[in-house]
């Protein structure tokens, strides 16, 4: 009975954004040049994100799995705090961080010229500060259950480290290496909070689908209906492909 | 555990008839009148003891969609004539919208101006840091209006949902400038600096206000309604650097 409450708690708002659905007008609605530079910025940058999630991601979690240093758990919360901080919040600090008078955005402007609010790559980064974190603990995860006596004995038959890594460890992860992926793009694409705040709002340089969404919410209901639509499909494929896959790994 | 569940309960009771002896009163206006509202609203409190004035602050087209949505509001006090028109369209609106009060638009920038912005040609600049509000609400609508009253096609680098979020990143010095409202100026002290625009090319804001049918106080909306349009009410706004309808 509170099982099919809990079940209600999901379906409800879908029934709710499939009931307002102009089903006719969807082709013309989808094909606007906001909607249009909204999803291709949508894309790029989260797919950005990711790339970069996994590369700095995937050696920062073999460090926490599998290296000894004092402080682990505190970096370990560290990693984890955009997972359960606001976005907003997480803007905001990536803006006093990172900004035009931030601790570190000032010097690297005055040095640099460089600067990142207002700016696409600005979206990069504040999509991988809140995404990031999925791959660092599901991979760290996988590391962890990885039995190493397959990585000794690839070492006492001859191989390097490196060729330990590509040929046993990462094939052995890789499921939930993928999933680790899987779950950063798409919470790299849904992302809000942080990026109005950090990255600012302009069709065509910053502005994602969600942004698009919350200001055609005030001047055109029915294409804010129809993009929200998108992203629900997105991500619903995104979780039926997952499937198992997405409880064994977490 | 009989003592423990009475006590429970008539501790729970004795705080359910605290609230109840309040008569709340939904306000949704504009976030530009975010600071006179609530002082009107500390004033109107004072006066009228029992009512609790709950102020809900956003751009005026959100509190418009909230309201067609069918939130339950008393009264409503958007920035522009549009928005309350929808309202009105809409069949909420329980006997005429009435004018309260007017602004002017104007250039913030962050204390100091170091970046040297001298007026609305300098928006065209593209090295400079340039924000407005988002084209749906009045400040954003009047804010184009006034640069092309200029003749000026602004670089602009960001489009904020509200003048409170982009009088927000212009004082953080996140932004060289924006157009914001002189009242905003006004609120926000020595962090932001006010450049005026030219008198033939700005364009003034002029604020209705509403009783609405479907909040739960409707009576004390009046009320409400009245105090803003007051003696003591407008002496607030002006106080606020709004000037009268």
């Amino acid at each position: 009975m509170l099982g099919c409450l809990g079940l209600i708690v999901f379906i409800v708002p879908l029934i709710g954004l499939l009931s307002r659905t102009p089903w006719a007008r969807l082709p013309e609605l989808l094909s606007g040049d906001v909607v249009a530079d909204a999803l291709r910025l949508s894309l790029v940058t989260s797919l950005a994100a990711t790339t970069i999630a996994a590369v700095l991601g995937v050696p920062l979690a073999w460090l926490l799995a599998r290296v000894e240093f004092p402080g682990r758990s505190i970096v370990r919360g560290l990693v984890t705090l955009p997972l359960v901080l606001p976005p907003v919040v997480g803007g905001a600090a990536l803006l006093f961080a990172l900004g035009r008078r931030g601790v570190i955005g000032e010097p690297l402007d005055r040095a640099t010229g460089l600067l990142l609010p207002f700016s696409t790559w600005g979206v990069v980064v504040a999509t991988t500060f809140v995404a990031m974190p999925f791959l660092v603990i599901t991979v760290e995860g996988a590391l962890g259950n990885v039995d190493q006596r397959y990585e000794g004995a690839a070492a006492t038959l001859g191989a390097g480290r490196w060729t330990i890594l590509r040929r046993v460890t990462l094939p052995m992860i890789a499921p939930s290496l993928v999933a680790g992926l899987v779950l950063t793009w798409a919470r790299a694409l849904g992302e809000f909070g942080a990026t109005i705040t950090f990255a600012g709002n302009l069709q065509g340089r910053t502005q994602t689908l969600p942004l698009a969404v919350f200001v055609a919410l005030e001047s055109d209901r029915d294409t804010a209906v129809a993009v929200s639509l998108v992203m629900v499909a997105v991500s619903l494929i995104v979780l039926v492909a997952l499937r198992d896959r997405w409880w064994k790994p977490l | 555990m009989y003592r423990l569940t009475v006590t429970t309960l008539v501790a729970l009771g004795l705080v359910a008839c605290g609230g109840a002896g309040d008569d709340e009163v939904l306000v949704s206006a504009a976030a530009s009148l975010s600071d006179a509202f609530a002082d009107i609203e500390s004033a109107f409190e004072i006066i009228n003891p029992g009512v609790d004035v709950v102020l809900n602050l956003a751009s005026s087209s959100a509190l418009r969609e909230q309201i067609l949505e069918g939130a339950p509001i008393d009264v409503f006090a958007p920035a522009n004539a549009s928005n309350m028109d929808q309202v009105v369209a809409g069949g909420d609106v329980l006997g005429e919208p009435e004018l309260f009060a007017r602004n002017l638009l104007q250039i913030a920038v962050p204390a100091g101006n170091l970046a040297g912005v001298t007026g609305l040609g300098d928006f065209a600049d593209e090295e400079l840091l340039i924000g407005l509000c988002a084209e749906e609400v009045p400040c954003g609508d009047l804010g184009r209006q006034a640069l092309a009253n200029a003749g000026v096609t602004a670089a602009i680098d960001t489009v904020e949902p509200d003048v409170r979020a982009l009088l927000t990143k212009i004082e953080a010095g996140e932004l060289d400038a924006g157009i914001t409202y002189v009242t905003d100026v006004l609120a926000a002290g020595g962090t932001v600096e006010g450049i005026d625009i030219a008198e033939g090319v700005n364009v003034g804001a002029t604020y209705p206000i509403a009783v609405l049918g479907n909040g739960p106080n409707p009576g004390a909306g009046v009320v409400f309604v009245a105090f803003v349009l007051s003696e003591q009410g407008q002496a607030i706004l002006a106080s606020y650097g709004f000037s009268s309808p």
